[in-house]
């Protein structure tokens, strides 16, 4: 059995508070902003970076000037004054409203931070379990001295699932303004808000419908975790000629069904309605892309401390060398879909779907280009090399490159919608990351003292145990001894 | 013409194979060539085999496929009949890029995988029509046929192939 060290649970709680403490003073300066900060934030914005290139935006007249800041954020050419107006979903027609916008972008910010990591920590945390379902059902033999790494790390789930809730209801009680369908007379013709585009789509973007589907998704999942977490225990007693274990895998089946429509459903509300214009029928497909590879370099991660705390007997450089394969794998499917939802909209030119892009493309231009660096070439050069798989330092410094570049992907997903040219990289950011880490620590190591380290039960264990990849050599192992 | 002459042992386990030819190796013997129904996992590293090469010529062709894909896009699209690509009329190929990045992909794919398999052929000696070498049709079959050039030591080499665990053992003159 492993022992949760004491010194890394004060470590992991420390983290925990640090990010409370920084989400809590976030929030307070954050409910201080005013209207005047709104009017210097755009004066600011003026006076520099966006002003510079333009020559006239100096002397220019405020009104010109911000409805321009306006389009920018909102992606549609300027001088094009009703397709700003339906596409920002604020009417941005004077200097005043402008304002407004932009405080309201002021204030979202402690709410958008800590939605970015507490959306990129459920997802890949979910990823985690849906990757262990797909272990149960393709009968995996290599993972099975992992299962439990797995299944700790979704020990993770039901804290950021009962976090979640909280902001989706917070969000529907119009605590903030991430989501902007959710303004004040969006669905009413009589209002100045009316926006007639979200209407047409009301019967899916309304607050009851969201609110109603985001829990059912929420409790969907856990349940299943709770399930498989109880039998995988019983497995290793039950002794019952696999009973237990084909009842395993019919759940999991079941799982994997929900999982692929609720997921798919999760990345249109949570992510795709803060831009309720915009639309991609690869959307889902690429959000699962990023948190799929998120998850695997987290188990990756687990697998690599917990093995060097000796707590995991059956792994050997070949497992660590899978799961970088797996990293390696689908960074490139990552990169595909990206490029593919890229190329497609950039070729049609169609204003209401490349509005997405233009707005991250005038804002946020060095992460957006970045994150192609961080999730695509570094992991390709550093990872291609068979050897280099099975080095735990490698895969961890390949890691820690591909989870920082997956962060920065929800971030571009989620802060040019609410926070438009607002964002920055400070303290309500780090704390919410710094909370979610101490968070998935403390929840992971915890739930993994808990039960055998080794799933005794599982009929492939043996498999498991003598897995070796013909290719490399193992670290402290005779290399004659082949199989 | 003793130095002709050659051992045939034959296995019909992938796992006894690569377990005799660890053995024959620890005695410092030379294995001439070992004849499979189907590759061996870590056999090559067993017989002391360099690893192979054409990881490094899969990279170049790749590049030659890209560079290809490249002058090609360029020339029929911007240069020889200038396209208006996705209602952006720039006629410059680094604008159009991203309308090229799937041909450049594909013909990076298409050069590294047929140019491969042509080396492969080329490096093995083998092409249409050409006559089979393996010294024995039951190697395409259920049996693994190590071969090993005697020198002197039939006695030797015949006495320690029995232990690795061969089902046939044959001395023969080789051609």
């Amino acid at each position: 059995m492993y022992q949760f060290s004491g010194k890394l649970k004060t470590f992991s709680l420390a983290l925990i508070v640090l990010g409370v403490i920084g989400i809590a003073y976030s929030f307070y300066s954050g409910s201080q902003t005013t209207l005047e900060d709104a009017k210097h934030a755009i004066e600011a914005a003026s006076n520099d970076g966006h002003g510079g290139s333009h020559g006239e935006a100096i002397e220019a007249p405020h009104t010109v000037d911000s409805s321009k800041v306006d389009n920018n954020a909102s992606g549609v050419h300027h001088g094009e004054e009703s397709v700003d107006a339906t596409m920002s979903g604020h009417g941005a027609h004077d200097d005043d409203s402008h304002a407004e916008h932009v405080l309201h972008q002021l204030q979202n910010r402690p709410w958008s931070a800590f939605y970015v990591a507490l959306f990129f920590s459920l997802g890949l945390t979910l990823l985690v379990l849906t990757f262990y379902a797909i272990q149960r059902v393709a009968q995996v033999g290599w993972s099975v001295v992992i299962l439990r790494v797995m299944e700790a790390i979704t020990g993770n789930l039901l804290p950021v699932s009962i976090l979640m809730a909280v902001v989706v209801i917070a969000s529907v009680m119009h605590l903030n303004h991430l989501f902007p369908w959710m303004e004040e007379g969006t669905f009413d013709p009589s209002s100045e808000n009316y926006d007639p585009i979200v209407d047409g789509k009301s019967w899916w973007i309304n607050s009851t419908g969201f609110v109603v589907r985001s829990i059912i998704y929420l409790i969907l999942w856990n349940v299943y975790r709770f399930f498989i977490r109880k039998n995988s225990i019983k497995e290793d007693t039950a002794n019952d000629g696999n009973k237990t274990y084909k009842k395993n895998y019919n759940a999991s089946v079941i799982f994997l069904f929900v999982f692929m429509i609720t997921e798919s459903m999760m990345s249109w509300d949570w992510i795709m309605g803060l831009d309720p214009h915009w639309f991609s029928t690869l959307f889902a497909w690429y959000v699962l892309a990023t948190l799929l590879v998120s998850a695997l370099t987290v188990i990756a991660f687990f697998t690599i401390y917990l093995r060097s705390k000796n707590a995991l007997p059956g792994v050997n450089d070949s497992h660590i060398h899978d799961l970088a394969k797996f990293m390696f794998g689908f960074s490139v499917f990552w990169t595909y879909l990206w490029f593919a939802q890229f190329m497609l909209i950039w070729y049609a030119d169609i204003p209401e779907e490349t509005t997405y892009y233009v707005a991250r493309f005038t804002e946020y231009k060095l992460p957006f280009l970045g994150m192609v660096v961080m999730n695509f070439a570094f992991p390709v050069l550093l990872l291609i090399n068979s050897d280099f798989k099975s080095k735990p330092w490698f895969v961890f410094i390949g890691g820690v490159v591909i989870l920082a570049g997956h962060y920065i992907d929800v971030f571009i997903m989620v802060m040019p919608s609410t926070v438009g040219a607002q964002w920055f990289f400070g303290i309500p950011e780090i704390s919410a990351l710094l909370f979610f880490i101490g968070l998935i620590i403390y929840t992971t190591l915890s739930s993994f003292a808990k039960a055998n380290p080794v799933p005794k039960g599982n009929p492939f264990l043996a498999e498991s145990e003598h897995f070796h990849y013909y290719n490399i050599e193992h670290s402290g192992e005779d290399s004659g001894d082949h199989h | 013409m003793e130095a002709n002459k050659v051992i045939h042992a034959f296995y019909t386990d992938d796992e006894v194979l690569v377990d005799a030819v660890k053995a024959v190796k620890a005695e410092h013997h030379h294995i001439e060539e070992v004849f499979c129904p189907f590759p061996v996992h870590g056999l090559d590293k067993a017989m002391g085999l360099a690893p192979t090469r054409l990881a490094i010529t899969a990279f170049f062709y790749g590049i030659t496929g890209l560079s290809v894909a490249i002058w090609l896009t360029n020339y029929i699209m911007i240069q020889d009949w200038p396209q208006d690509i996705g209602g952006k009329p720039s006629f410059s190929w680094f604008e159009n890029m991203p309308a090229f990045v799937p041909i450049m992909f594909e013909l990076t794919v298409f050069f590294a995988a047929h140019l491969m398999v042509i080396t492969f052929y080329m490096r093995s000696r083998i092409w249409p029509f050409k006559e089979a070498e393996n010294p024995d049709p039951r190697t395409t079959d259920d049996h693994f046929l190590m071969e090993i050039p005697v020198h002197n030591n039939e006695e030797a080499l015949t006495s320690l192939l029995a232990k690795t665990g061969a089902v046939e053992i044959n001395v023969v003159d080789k051609h």
